[in-house]
């Protein structure tokens, strides 16, 4: 498949962002994209508007406050996904399309059961949770993230393991947890399927705690994939800084020209794509 | 009927709300205030009839969305009915 045959569904419902430059991105790469909303891959809008899931090659879950982020931040959202769509995203994933959830994205992917996966293509229940930062508030800065993966996902085949991107974060529920009393188990699981894929890292590579580490993740964790590496889910904002204007120190870091760090996270998803298919 | 559904956090999982609310206790001269955990209270209204068909759409709503078992437990009581114990 050429670039330019790759459709893109940047998903939306009431209280997302990023999704319009999320749209814009994926087309200056040369894919079809444009942003869906919910409604219209469930069928409760006019005919003419209703959208397939299938129809598209990659599914984007944008960040944002989803339904005010009421109850648990991306709770509703994953809800209203996971009940009225469960066999067409159970189909979409298990066809190796992926999935691409960021910051309330990745959230949404957690609370719908499709992150991490340990226990099938979608869970009755999560297996997680990305809960209320050790701050107690939002945090929004520039983070430090390492490419930790044996690169056997969709989301980093043009990032190399051990490079680090930085990447904006901006959230206030990012801190990932396991169940306690599985937590060593599930971890060794994931880092055998080769699930971590980014961690937080301080200016010298090294993991550290806060501030470098925003929210007090386990293990640091700042992106996942499934098992079989077609969902990602990553907590700052690779769309925020697509290009190189976009990062807070362009004016050190080699001038406003070109693309930024969060750009090869795009790349690789559409490289993925058009290999695969 | 109408059903009240306390979302609880599990025992050992960090409670910044709580932390934060103790510390500003605190502050404002609440010197004898050991302990402050976050609860998120639920008051639904539902059609259904009797306690038991009640309490179990709770369960569902609980397990479908209200819930995240990972971090909590959740204690439903029906008006008119019993305390639930806590769900895990």
């Amino acid at each position: 498949m050429k670039v330019s045959d790759v459709r893109v569904g940047v998903l939306f419902i009431e209280g997302t962002n990023c999704e319009d430059e999320s749209v814009a991105y994926f087309r200056a790469l040369g894919a079809r994209a444009e942003k869906v909303h919910l409604k219209q891959l469930t069928g409760d809008v006019p005919k003419a508007m209703a959208r397939k899931l299938e129809d598209y090659d990659i599914l984007m879950i944008p960040g944002g406050f989803a339904a005010g982020d009421y109850i648990r931040a991306g709770a509703i959202f994953a809800a209203r996904l996971k009940w009225k769509l469960s066999k067409d995203l159970t189909d979409f994933v298990e066809a190796g399309k992926p999935v691409f959830g960021v910051c309330n994205g990745f959230q949404v992917l957690v609370e719908a059961g499709l992150l991490p996966g340990l226990g099938g293509t979608m869970t009755e229940t999560p297996e997680a949770v990305l809960a209320i930062n050790d701050s107690g508030h939002y945090e929004c800065r520039p983070t430090l993230l390492k490419q930790v993966s044996r690169g056997g996902n969709a989301f980093v085949s043009k990032v190399p393991r051990g490079r680090v991107l930085k990447v904006i974060a901006a959230h206030a529920e990012g801190k990932i947890l396991f169940p306690r009393e599985r937590e060593k188990k599930v971890l060794k699981e994931l880092l055998e399927n080769d699930q971590v894929v980014f961690r937080y890292v301080d200016d010298r590579g090294r993991y550290a705690g806060y501030p470098w580490c925003p929210s007090g993740a386990t293990y640091n964790i700042a992106a996942l994939s499934n098992p079989a590496g077609n969902v990602f889910g990553i907590q700052p904002h690779p769309e925020r800084c697509f290009f190189a204007y976009l990062h807070p120190d362009w004016t050190r870091e080699g001038g406003p020209g070109g693309l930024g760090d969060g750009s090869a996270i795009f790349q690789s998803a559409l490289s993925y794509v058009t290999r695969k298919f | 009927m109408r059903a009240r559904v306390e979302i609880h956090l599990k025992k050992g999982v960090a409670d910044p709300e709580g932390e934060n609310v103790l510390k500003a206790l605190k502050l404002l001269g609440f010197s004898s205030v050991g302990g402050v955990r976050s609860i998120k209270v639920f008051e639904i209204d539902v059609a259904e009839r009797t306690t038991a068909k009640t309490r179990g759409a709770i369960v569902e709503m609980c397990r479908k969305l209200l819930a995240n078992p990972v971090i909590h437990d959740y204690r439903i009581k029906v008006e008119g009915g019993r305390a639930s114990t806590p769900r895990r």
